[in-house]
């Protein structure tokens, strides 16, 4: 049976792990090589790396990061953050990533999602959407959360899928760094209205909430950040809680 | 020396790591005159059947390829590599495959397409491949049409995506696998380790 994936999300800054709560208070938790390998080796089924400076020197040193954690961990990786062009695309997967996320530039230029796919294949484009709800919509936000396109956040993923991408990642900025548990609704609009997997994001406080997203929200992975990252629940604590709850885990 | 085939599909940077990382030396083959250099040879690919089977053509990576093939040398075909040795893919009807192993690929028709993620294997026969690797084993998979095996006797193990489909299949040398071992942790190291070990 196909497993529900845990995914850690390393939020890396000139280099260093850090988080934040709802996009701000930026905290450094630590190194990502080592983060990196120690998640792993408790179980971690993929890894995300995003850049969350965005500055030449940042993505450049998250390239050289990329380069050493792919030449000790063969799991998937993923890494996104300030990547605007199929040039860039293919640095980062030459550098040993197996996908691209792709948020801001592929709502400012959406061919770029096909572009992407055709080069390099659907299966690395992962489309990247920080949602934030207004009544009863979710509109995409661009720059970190800071810009809303005023484009709706269900339609846009069905349009990404359209475009090419071969994944969604959906982060709702209501819930990051809360621990109040993913945005559930959200989530389950989303992944019902496209056929290509949604990891949700956002919000996680306790492996509870994972199988609400998993259950409720029909995600097909689930992101996490800072309740790895300050040690509150190891990979392992997940998985076995999940595996009670009868959702499929990956050992 | 392993030759890993580079027809300009997929990236190959992973499969060769992994390769490194079990102490290998390995060669990117961009040209057919480098298989003569190596003594194994590994087709990975992702994405189209029908494209990745032209591109062979265009590189000459085809001929070259089916040759090695035919000589029953050491070869790991990986994910749409695997595919490629088939006869036919729905996907693109007019193309050929390698047609070493009876079958087609069809596309999945039900759940997310691809399928993404990890994936078990219900070993069906014995393998050298699977030497110490237990039944119903994770390995990451990616791909959204999958290996329709006539000759049930080639397969070694099967999945299940809403399906039940061949996920591995051997013929003397020649090794196909559906999903990542490159990208599988433990598990898939110590299949590509046991595949050196073989050849």
């Amino acid at each position: 049976m196909l497993a529900t994936r845990i995914i850690p999300c390393l939020d890396v800054d000139l280099g260093r792990v850090v988080k934040g709560i709802k996009f701000k208070d930026l905290d450094n938790v630590g190194d990502p090589v080592e983060m990196a390998k120690s998640y792993n080796e408790q179980g971690a089924d993929e890894l995300t790396f995003l850049d969350i400076g965005a500055s030449y020197k940042s993505r450049e040193i998250l390239i050289e990061v990329l380069e050493k954690v792919s030449e000790q961990v063969f799991i998937p990786l993923t890494v996104g953050g300030g990547l605007r062009s199929s040039e860039d695309i293919r640095r980062a997967l030459n550098s040993g990533a197996d996908k691209v996320a792709i948020c801001t530039s592929a709502i400012e230029n959406p061919s770029l999602i096909t572009e992407g796919a055709k080069i390099f294949g659907s299966q690395c484009i992962v489309l990247s959407i920080d949602a934030k709800r207004q009544g009863n919509s979710w509109y995409a936000y661009t720059h970190g959360g800071r810009n809303n396109s005023r484009i709706d956040a269900i339609k846009w993923a069905k349009k990404g899928e359209n475009l090419g991408a071969g994944e969604i990642l959906l982060n709702s900025i209501d819930k990051d760094g809360t621990k109040e548990g993913y945005d559930l609704e959200l989530t389950a609009k989303i992944s019902e209205s496209v056929n290509i997997p949604v990891i949700a994001s956002g919000g996680a406080g306790n492996p509870d909430q994972m199988v609400d997203a998993v259950k409720e929200g029909k995600a097909d992975a689930v992101l996490l950040a800072s309740l790895l990252h300050y040690g509150e629940y190891t990979i392992k604590d997940i998985k076995e809680h999940l595996e009670k709850k009868e959702i499929c885990v990956r050992w | 020396m392993i030759a890993i085939i580079d027809y300009g599909a997929g990236n190959l940077r992973s499969v060769k790591k992994a390769f490194n990382h079990l102490k290998q030396d390995t060669i990117i083959a961009d040209t057919p005159d480098d298989l003569n250099k190596a003594d194994k040879v590994v087709l990975p690919g992702v994405g189209a059947f029908g494209s990745a089977i032209e591109k062979l053509r265009e590189t000459g990576f085809y001929e070259a390829t089916y040759d090695w093939l035919y000589e029953n040398k050491p070869f790991l075909g990986i994910c749409l590599g695997m595919q490629m040795l088939f006869e036919e893919s729905l996907e693109s009807e007019d193309t050929r495959g390698l047609g070493i192993f009876k079958g087609k690929c069809p596309r999945f028709k039900e759940g997310k397409v691809p399928q993404m993620g990890w994936n078990q294997i219900n070993i069906i026969r014995e393998s050298p491949l699977l030497e110490g690797i237990k039944d119903k084993s994770f390995f990451y998979f990616l791909h959204g049409y999958y290996v329709e095996a006539t000759d049930t006797g080639t397969v070694i193990a099967t999945t299940d995506y809403f399906i039940n489909y061949t996920s591995m299949i051997q013929k003397e040398n020649i090794f196909g696998v559906q999903f990542h071992p490159e990208k599988s942790g433990q598990a898939g190291l110590k299949m590509l380790s046991n595949w050196l070990e073989i050849c």
